[in-house]
C-alpha cells in the first residue's frame, strides 16, 4: 500500500457549494453543484452525494446540462477547459481546451455546437460574453479556439446574464443599465436607470436578471430590493416596466418557473418569495431558510426548486414551497473563534458554524453531521448589530462534556460573558445544556481546559481569563432534593500577582495544572490547588501551553507571542528554548497555501497508515487539517486525488434499480455500510447497524416471488432479528482507546499549530531548501537532549 | 429685487373640495372636473392646463357623473336625480332635467355622441336622445336589482356594460335587454366582504369588459361568453375608477389607497401577434382615494379626495421635453379668492359659503434682510359673513378704502357698507340692487373706491358709482355683437381712467372710463389670459398668459425696483433684469403691494390642507 510519494497539500472538501447556481438533472433525480475543483452529484431524494466529478485543475465556475443530451453535463473552470461529463456513470467524456480563464458557462438548445462563456481578456475588470464553438471530434481532448464575441463590458457573475425566448436575445445587467442583445437582428438595446446620488435612486443598481421562458419579459433584481419586469424592450421608446417590491434588501437572485407563471426571488431576508402571475398581491413565502439566499434554480421538470445559501447549503424545495432536502457543506459564514477541534466521540471536526452554533463536520464524508445551537437566541440579521459571539469551546471527558463561552461587547465597559456546559446524552445522541454560568470572569476568557485524566472521578474544568484569575470548576451535586441533578460550581480561584492569565493546561494524568500568566508559567497541584512552582522566562508572553504525553509527560511546552517555543522539564525544572529555525523540525512543507494559515488540528485516523519514510511518520496515526484565512480546509495527503475518494457508482445503480420502498432504504443503507466495510478495517463507534451476514435474510425476502413467500408473521421475526446487533461483532468492533493517543510531539503540534505552521512558512526562505529530515526512531529523550545542546548554545550566544 | 417688508399670511384656512369626476374631451383637448361641492371646472390642456372656466357649486347638487358629448356639450348627473347641461359660453347652467330614477350614479355618451345613458339608484338604465338644444328621454333598459354605478358603451354602440353591486350586466342596445350577467367574486383576500361594488367598467372593441371593484380587483371579462378571463388583484382597498385610452392599448385605474396603476397591452413575444394586458407602473401621487381618472393621449389624469388634480405625462408619448413632460399637480382654483384693502390693511378671504375679513398684524421691530420680525399686534379676524342659500360664492371684492364689500352668487349680487368706529365695525347691506345685477363673474372697485365694476355672465360690463349708503348705475358696456362671451378678468388703472377686461379666449378690451367707451382691443394671443394689471405711472397694460413664457426681450419697459444698495456687485448684476424670482413662498395664493415698501403674500401650505382632510386609508409602511 505504501509508496514513497511526496506529501501534497490537498483540498479536502468543505468547498463552497454555493459558488454557482445548482443545476437539476432533466428528471429532477439529481442535483449538481460546484464544489471547489469538483462537481458534486447529489440525489435530490436522499441528499446523498452519489458522484464526484473530478478532473478540473482549478475552481469550477459553471455547470450546465447538455441541452442535446440530458444525461450529459458541461462544466467550465478557471483552468481554461470546458468538460463534458456523463454524470450517470461519473465519466469524463471530453475536454475542450479554451485556454482562457472561464468565469461562467451558458448553454442553449438552439446553439447546438457552441456554448457561451464569460471571459476577461484585457483589463481585469472588463468581462465579455463569447460563444465558443465546440468542434466535433472523437479525441478526448480537443482545442476549442473559435470564439465569437457577443457582449462586452458585462458583469462577471453569471447571475447578471440571462438568455430568453429560446435564445433569441440575451439580457445582461451591470451597474445601472440593462442591455439586451438580439441575436437575429444583431442589435443591442440599452436601458438605463437613474443613478443620481439622491436618496431615492441611489440603490437602483442591478443585481441579477432572469428571462421569462415563454414571453418577452425580463425580470431584474435591484439593490434596493425591487424587482422590475421589463416588457416591450425591443422598442427603445415604448419599453415599459413594472415594479414588485417586497425585499427590503438587495435581491440576490431571480428565477422563473418552467412555465413562467411564477417568479422566485430571494435575498438576505432568507425568505424565498414566489410571485404568482407576476402580481404584487399574489405572492407566497417560504421563510426561515437560515441564511442569505445566494442562488435560486429551477428543475427542468418543474417539480423542484433549489436555493443556495451563504452558509454553504443547498435546500431542495418542492413546487408547493416545502423544503424537502438540505445539502449542507462546511459552514464558512462566520469568524472561526473556537479554532478547529475534534469531537472525541464522532471524530468530527468541530468549529464555529452558523452564527451562534457549533458545527460538527465529518471529514470522511465531507458533510455536516449536525449543528449545536449554543447561543439559543434568534439571530437578527442586520448590519451593524453587535452579535453574541461564540468564542471558546472545549471537549472533555472523552466527549461527555462540552464547555462553551460566548461573549458580546457593545462598549468597552459592557462585557456580557456566559459560559455553558453541555452534557452528552446517549439517548438523544446529542449535547444537552447542563449548567449556564453568567459572567464566569470579569474579563475575556482566554482558555478553557478539561482535565482528561481517568483517575479524576469528578470532571474538572479550568478557565483562565484576562482579569488575572483562573477558576477551577467541578461537577457537583446540585441543590436538588432528589440529589439527582448535577451541575458545575466554582471550586477554586487562583491568581498570580494580578497578571493576566493567558492559557492553562492539565498534564496528562491530571495531577498538575499549568497556568500561564503573561510571561510566567505557574504549576499547580490539582489535588490541593497549591502553587508548586513557577517558571519565569523573558522570551515573551505565553500564548499556548501544553504538557507532553505518554513518554514525554514530564515536559511542558509553551509558545510565546514572538515565535519561540519553550520546553520545561518538570522534574528538573530546567528550561529549553527552541527557536524554530534552529532545532530541526520534523518536516517542512513549503508553499502550502497562498494565504495565512489560521488554525490547524490533528485528526486521528480511522485506519492508521504505515509510512516507512521517517519524514511522514507523523502522518501515521493522524492527519493534519488546517484552515486558511479564506476558510478553505486543506490537508496533507500522499494519495493521488483519484484514490482519495472512492467512487460510489455501484450505489447509484442500486438506487436506480430499486423502487422507493421501506426496504429500499434499508437496503440502501446496507450497501453503504458494505462499502464502508470493504474500505475500512476498523469500524467507527458510530456504526451500529447490522452487518454483512444479515443481508441474505433481506435479499431472500426481496427476491423471492410473493406467492411462494411464507407468511408475514414468520418472516417478521427473522427480519427483525436481522436488524439487531449481534454481540460478537460488537466486541470485535471495539477500538483501542489509544488511537487518539498520539505521540507527544504530535499533540504538541496540534495545540500550537498556529504559530508553528506560520513560523515554518516564515523560515522557509532561510532554509536550505531541502526537506529536513529528523530521526524520530530514537527515543524522545535523546531528541530533547539534543535540543538541550542547541538551547545552551543559543543562550551563550546571547 | 427691492427691499420689502412682507406680510406672510398663513391664516387663510381654505380647503378646496375633493374631486369627484373627471371627463376628458379629446376633440377640444379640454378636461372637465367636478368637485364634491358641485363645482365644475374646465381645464384647457393645450393652454398649459389653465382652468379657463368654472361653474359654481350648489349645496344640493352633488355631481356623480360627468361626460362630454360631441366635443362641446357637457352633461352632469348627480344625487338630486337631475341631468344638467352646462352652457360653456355663458358659464351658466343651460337646463336641468329630472331623470325620474332617483339619484344618478353614472352616465355615458354613445360613441357617436347622439345618445346619453344614465344609470340610476333604482337600478334602471335610461337612454336619452341628445337633440341640438336639449335631451329627450327615449326608453328604459331592463331594470336591475340595485343601483347602476358604472356604464360603458361598446365602441360600435351596439352593447353596453353596466356595473352594479355584485354583478356586471351586458345590455343589447337595440332590444334593451340584458344579454349577460357576470357575477363578481365577493371574496377579498380570502375574507368574504358584504358586497362587491363595481365602481367602473370599460367596454373594449374586442368585446372585453374591464371592471374595477371594491375588493381591489381589476377583472377582464369576455362579454360574448360572459366569463372571467383574467384577474388582477392590485389593492387592499377599493379600486374606484378606470379610464381607457382611445387606442385601447393602455388604461389607468385609481385606488382608494391613492395609487394609480397603469395597464398596458403588450405583445407576449416580439414575433407573435398575441397580446396581453400587463400592469406596468404604479404612481403614488395622491394620499387619499382616487375617485376619478382620465386618459388623454399623452397623459394620465387623476383626481380624488385629497383635492389635487394630477397630470402625469406618459414619457414614451411625449416628443420633446418641455412643460408638457413635467408632472402637474393642480390644487387651487385659477382665480382670485382674496382681495385686499390697501388703506386699512384688510384682507377679504372668499370661501365656498362665507367670507372672512381679517386685519393684518403689525410690527414695530426692524431687522436685517431675511429676518422674521416679531408681531406687536396679531392679525385680527374682524368679520365672518355667511351667504344665504345653497349657492357657492362666485367672486368677491373689498374696496381699497375698506368700506365696501361686494360678492355674488349665481343668482344674487350683494353689496355691503362697512363702518369703522374705533375697533368696532358695523355692516350694512345695500338693498335694492338693480335687476340687471343678478350674477357677477368678476367684481372690481376703482382705486378711489368710488366706482364698482361688475362683469356679468351675460358678457356685459356694468359701471356703478358708489355714494354714501347708496349707488347709481353709470353705464353698461354691452358685449360685441354676436358674442356672448363673458368677461372674467378686470383691471383698473390707478388713476381710474382705464379699465381692461378679458374674457376666456378673446383678446383684452380696454375701456376709457372718462368717456365711457371702448378704447381699443388687444389682439388675441394663442394662450388665454391669466392675469391683468395696469402699471401706475406709465399706464402700461401688463398681460400674463398661461403659457408662462417670459416677454420677448428684456428691453420691455417695466418698472425695475432699485436693488438693495448693500449687496455685492454680482447680486446687483443678477438683479438688473426686471424679473426677480423668489422661491421662499409657496404655494402662493395672493400677492399685493400695500405700499411702496410693504408686500402682502398669502400662502396655503399643502400640509395644512392634508391635515384638514379625513384620514387616509392606513397602509403599513415598511420599517415603521
Amino acid at each position: 500500500m505504501v509508496e514513497e510519494e511526496s506529501v501534497r497539500v490537498v483540498r479536502c472538501g468543505g468547498s463552497e457549494l454555493n459558488f454557482r447556481r445548482a443545476v437539476f438533472s432533466a428528471d429532477s433525480k439529481y442535483i449538481f453543484c460546484v464544489s471547489g475543483d469538483f462537481v458534486k452529484v447529489h440525489s435530490t431524494a436522499t441528499e446523498e452525494c452519489v458522484h464526484i466529478l473530478q478532473g478540473h485543475r482549478n475552481l469550477v465556475t459553471g455547470i450546465q446540462l447538455n441541452p442535446n443530451n440530458h444525461l450529459q453535463l458541461y462544466s467550465c473552470s478557471f483552468d481554461g477547459t470546458v468538460k463534458l461529463w456523463d454524470y450517470v456513470d461519473g465519466i469524463l467524456i471530453k475536454t475542450f481546451v479554451v485556454g482562457l480563464k472561464l468565469h461562467a458557462l451558458f448553454t442553449l438548445p438552439s446553439a447546438e455546437d457552441s456554448v457561451f462563456v464569460i471571459i476577461n481578456k484585457e483589463k481585469p475588470d472588463v468581462f465579455q460574453l463569447v460563444s465558443v464553438k465546440l468542434p466535433k471530434s472523437s479525441s478526448q481532448e480537443i482545442e476549442a479556439k473559435e470564439l465569437s464575441f457577443v457582449l462586452d463590458y458585462i458583469n462577471q457573475s453569471p447571475k447578471c446574464i440571462a438568455f430568453g425566448n429560446e435564445g433569441e436575445y440575451v439580457a445582461a445587467v451591470r451597474d445601472f443599465y440593462l442591455s439586451v442583445y438580439f441575436f437575429k437582428k444583431k442589435t443591442t438595446s440599452r436601458f438605463t436607470l437613474s443613478s443620481s446620488r439622491n436618496k431615492k435612486h441611489a440603490k437602483n443598481n442591478f443585481t441579477c436578471v432572469a428571462c421569462h421562458p415563454k414571453e418577452d419579459c425580463i425580470a431584474t433584481g435591484h439593490k434596493d430590493g425591487k424587482i422590475r419586469l421589463w416588457r416591450n424592450f425591443d422598442d427603445d421608446k415604448k419599453y415599459t416596466y413594472t415594479c414588485l417590491h417586497w425585499h427590503h434588501d438587495m435581491v440576490m437572485d431571480l428565477a422563473f418557473s418552467v412555465t413562467g407563471t411564477s417568479l422566485l426571488s430571494g435575498g438576505r431576508e432568507s425568505v424565498l418569495v414566489e410571485w404568482r402571475d407576476a402580481t404584487e398581491k399574489n405572492k407566497e413565502f417560504l421563510p426561515r431558510l437560515g441564511a442569505t439566499i445566494e442562488h435560486i434554480s429551477v428543475s427542468p421538470a418543474g417539480d423542484l426548486f433549489c436555493t443556495s445559501h451563504s452558509d454553504n447549503k443547498i435546500i431542495v424545495i418542492h413546487r408547493n414551497l416545502e423544503a424537502s432536502a438540505v445539502i449542507q457543506g462546511l459552514v464558512k459564514d462566520s469568524n472561526i473563534f473556537t479554532g478547529l477541534m475534534v469531537d472525541p466521540r464522532t471524530k468530527a471536526l468541530v468549529l464555529n458554524g452558523k452564527p451562534g452554533h457549533l458545527q460538527f463536520y465529518s471529514l470522511q464524508h465531507d458533510k455536516q453531521l449536525y449543528n449545536l445551537d449554543i447561543i439559543q437566541q434568534e439571530y437578527i440579521n442586520d448590519y451593524g448589530l453587535i452579535q453574541i459571539e461564540l468564542t471558546k469551546a472545549a471537549f472533555g471527558c472523552y466527549g461527555n462534556w462540552l464547555a462553551t463561552v460566548e461573549q458580546r461587547q457593545e462598549k468597552e465597559t459592557e462585557l456580557e460573558l456566559q459560559m455553558k456546559l453541555w452534557m452528552y446524552n446517549k439517548k438523544t445522541q446529542g449535547f444537552v445544556l447542563n449548567t449556564k454560568v453568567n459572567m464566569p470572569h470579569e474579563d475575556h476568557i482566554t482558555a478553557l481546559c478539561f482535565c482528561n485524566a481517568e483517575k479524576f472521578e469528578n470532571p474538572t474544568l479550568v478557565t483562565s481569563s484576562k482579569d488575572g484569575h483562573f477558576k477551577v470548576w467541578i461537577l457537583t451535586d446540585d441543590s436538588d432534593i432528589y440529589k439527582k441533578a448535577v451541575g458545575w460550581t466554582c471550586d477554586f480561584v487562583g491568581s498570580y500577582h494580578k497578571y493576566q492569565a493567558t492559557n492553562c493546561c492539565f498534564s496528562e494524568d491530571g495531577s498538575l495544572l499549568a497556568v500561564s500568566f503573561e510571561e510566567i508559567v505557574t504549576i499547580w497541584d490539582s489535588e490541593t490547588w497549591e502553587l508548586k512552582c513557577t517558571f519565569c522566562q523573558r522570551a515573551g508572553k505565553i500564548r499556548h501551553l501544553c504538557f507532553g504525553r505518554l513518554t514525554c509527560s514530564k515536559y511542558l511546552l509553551g509558545a510565546t507571542e514572538n515565535g519561540i517555543l519553550c520546553c520545561w522539564n518538570l522534574l528538573s525544572c530546567a528550561l529549553f528554548v527552541f527557536k524554530p529555525s534552529e532545532p530541526r523540525p520534523l518536516y517542512i512543507q513549503k508553499n502550502i497555501s497562498r494565504e495565512e494559515v489560521q488554525w490547524g488540528v490533528f485528526v486521528p485516523r480511522d485506519v492508521p497508515e504505515s509510512f516507512t519514510s521517517e519524514a511522514y511518520q507523523w502522518l501515521n496515526r493522524s492527519q493534519f487539517y488546517f484552515l486558511t484565512k479564506s476558510q478553505s480546509l486543506l490537508t496533507f495527503s500522499t494519495k493521488s486525488p483519484e484514490e482519495k475518494l472512492t467512487p460510489t457508482s455501484k450505489q447509484l445503480l442500486a438506487e436506480e434499480s430499486l423502487p422507493t420502498t421501506p426496504f429500499y432504504f434499508i437496503l440502501g443503507k446496507h450497501r453503504e455500510q458494505q462499502d464502508e466495510k470493504i474500505n475500512e478495517a476498523f469500524e467507527s463507534e458510530l456504526v451500529q447497524l447490522p452487518l454483512t451476514e444479515n443481508i441474505p435474510a433481506i435479499s431472500e425476502l426481496l427476491h423471492t416471488p410473493a406467492h411462494v413467500l411464507p407468511s408475514a408473521s414468520f418472516l417478521c421475526s427473522k427480519f427483525v432479528s436481522s436488524l439487531l446487533l449481534s454481540k460478537e461483532t460488537k466486541s470485535g468492533e471495539e477500538i483501542p482507546e489509544d488511537v487518539d493517543m498520539e505521540e507527544g510531539k504530535e499533540s504538541d503540534d496540534s495545540d500550537e499549530e498556529n504559530d508553528f505552521t506560520e513560523k515554518i512558512q516564515d523560515t522557509n526562505n532561510t532554509d536550505l531548501g531541502e526537506d529536513l529530515l529528523h530521526q524520530l526512531s530514537k527515543s524522545e529523550e535523546k531528541e530533547l537532549r539534543k535540543f538541550r545542546k542547541v538551547d545552551y548554545s543559543w543562550i551563550t550566544v546571547l | 429685487m427691492g427691499e420689502f417688508k412682507v406680510h406672510r399670511v398663513r391664516f387663510f384656512n381654505y380647503v378646496p373640495s375633493g374631486i369627484r369626476c373627471v371627463a376628458y374631451n379629446n376633440q377640444s383637448n379640454r378636461l372637465a372636473v367636478s368637485r364634491t361641492d358641485g363645482t365644475v371646472e374646465i381645464y384647457n390642456l393645450s393652454a398649459n392646463y389653465f382652468q379657463e372656466k368654472f361653474f359654481p357649486g350648489h349645496e344640493s347638487r352633488a355631481t356623480e357623473a360627468l361626460c362630454w358629448a360631441k366635443g362641446q356639450r357637457l352633461f352632469s348627473g348627480g344625487l338630486n336625480g337631475e341631468i344638467i347641461e352646462y352652457d360653456l359660453q355663458a358659464l351658466n347652467i343651460k337646463y336641468a332635467m329630472d331623470a325620474f330614477g332617483g339619484p344618478i350614479w353614472s352616465m355615458a355618451v354613445s360613441p357617436c355622441g347622439s345618445q346619453l345613458l344614465v344609470g340610476c339608484e333604482d337600478g334602471s338604465v335610461k337612454l336619452f336622445q341628445i337633440t341640438p338644444d336639449k335631451i329627450q328621454f327615449e326608453r328604459n333598459f331592463d331594470r336591475q336589482k340595485s343601483r347602476i354605478l358604472s356604464l360603458s358603451w361598446h365602441p360600435s354602440g351596439t352593447h353596453i356594460a353596466a356595473g352594479s353591486i355584485d354583478y356586471i350586466s351586458v345590455f343589447d342596445v337595440k332590444s334593451g335587454s340584458a344579454v349577460h350577467k357576470m357575477l363578481v367574486d365577493r371574496q377579498y383576500m380570502g375574507v368574504s366582504k358584504r358586497k362587491c361594488i363595481i365602481w367602473g367598467v370599460a367596454f373594449l372593441s374586442d368585446g372585453t369588459v374591464i371592471s374595477v371593484d371594491s375588493a381591489g380587483k381589476v377583472q377582464f371579462w369576455d362579454s360574448a361568453t360572459g366569463t372571467l378571463v383574467k384577474n388582477h388583484l392590485i389593492a387592499n382597498a377599493d379600486v374606484q375608477s378606470i379610464a381607457v385610452s382611445d387606442q385601447e392599448d393602455s388604461f389607468v385605474v385609481g385606488t382608494a389607497e391613492g395609487t394609480v396603476f397603469h395597464f398596458q397591452l403588450v405583445s407576449v413575444t416580439s414575433n407573435s401577434s398575441e397580446k396581453q394586458w400587463v400592469r406596468t407602473k404604479p404612481f403614488q401621487h395622491h394620499t387619499h382615494d382616487v375617485r376619478a381618472v382620465a386618459h388623454s393621449p399623452t397623459a394620465l389624469i387623476s383626481g380624488g379626495t385629497d383635492t389635487h388634480l394630477v397630470i402625469r405625462p406618459l414619457m414614451e408619448k411625449v416628443e420633446v421635453k418641455n412643460y408638457d413632460a413635467a408632472l402637474r399637480k393642480i390644487t387651487f382654483p385659477h382665480r382670485r379668492l382674496i382681495s385686499c384693502s390697501k388703506k386699512r390693511h384688510l384682507l377679504l378671504f372668499q370661501f365656498a359659503h362665507h367670507l372672512e375679513l381679517w386685519r393684518l398684524g403689525s410690527t414695530v421691530a426692524t431687522g436685517k434682510n431675511g429676518d422674521t420680525l416679531p408681531l406687536s399686534k396679531d392679525a385680527d379676524h374682524l368679520l365672518h359673513l355667511k351667504t344665504k342659500g345653497p349657492e357657492n360664492i362666485i367672486c368677491s371684492c373689498i374696496s381699497p378704502c375698506g368700506s365696501w364689500i361686494a360678492y355674488s352668487t349665481t343668482s344674487r349680487f350683494f353689496l355691503y357698507r362697512l363702518n369703522y368706529e374705533h375697533d368696532n365695525i358695523s355692516l350694512q347691506r345695500v338693498s335694492k340692487m338693480p335687476a340687471f345685477l343678478r350674477s357677477a363673474l368678476q367684481i372690481l372697485f376703482s382705486e378711489d373706491s368710488t366706482k364698482l365694476f361688475v362683469a356679468s355672465n351675460q358678457g356685459s360690463l356694468h359701471i356703478i358709482r358708489l355714494l354714501e349708503g347708496s349707488f347709481k348705475h353709470l353705464h353698461t358696456f354691452q358685449p360685441q355683437s354676436g358674442t356672448v362671451e363673458s368677461m372674467c378678468l378686470l383691471a383698473i388703472s390707478p388713476d381710474g381712467n382705464w379699465l381692461a377686461a378679458s374674457g376666456t379666449s378673446a383678446g383684452v378690451h380696454v375701456y376709457n372710463i372718462k368717456h365711457l367707451k371702448l378704447h381699443c382691443t388687444v389682439p388675441a394671443y394663442n394662450f388665454p389670459v391669466t392675469a391683468l394689471a395696469i402699471a401706475p405711472n406709465t399706464n402700461n397694460l401688463v398681460i400674463a398668459h398661461s403659457d408662462q413664457q417670459p416677454l420677448p426681450n428684456d428691453k420691455t419697459l417695466l418698472y425695475n425696483p432699485l436693488p438693495p444698495t448693500n449687496e455685492s456687485d454680482v447680486i446687483r448684476r443678477r438683479t438688473a433684469h426686471a424679473f426677480k424670482i423668489s422661491k421662499i413662498y409657496k404655494p402662493l395664493l395672493f400677492m399685493d403691494l400695500l405700499d411702496e415698501r410693504t408686500l402682502v403674500a398669502v400662502e396655503r401650505p399643502l400640509d395644512d390642507i392634508i391635515a384638514q382632510l379625513p384620514p387616509p386609508i392606513k397602509k403599513k409602511k415598511f420599517g415603521t
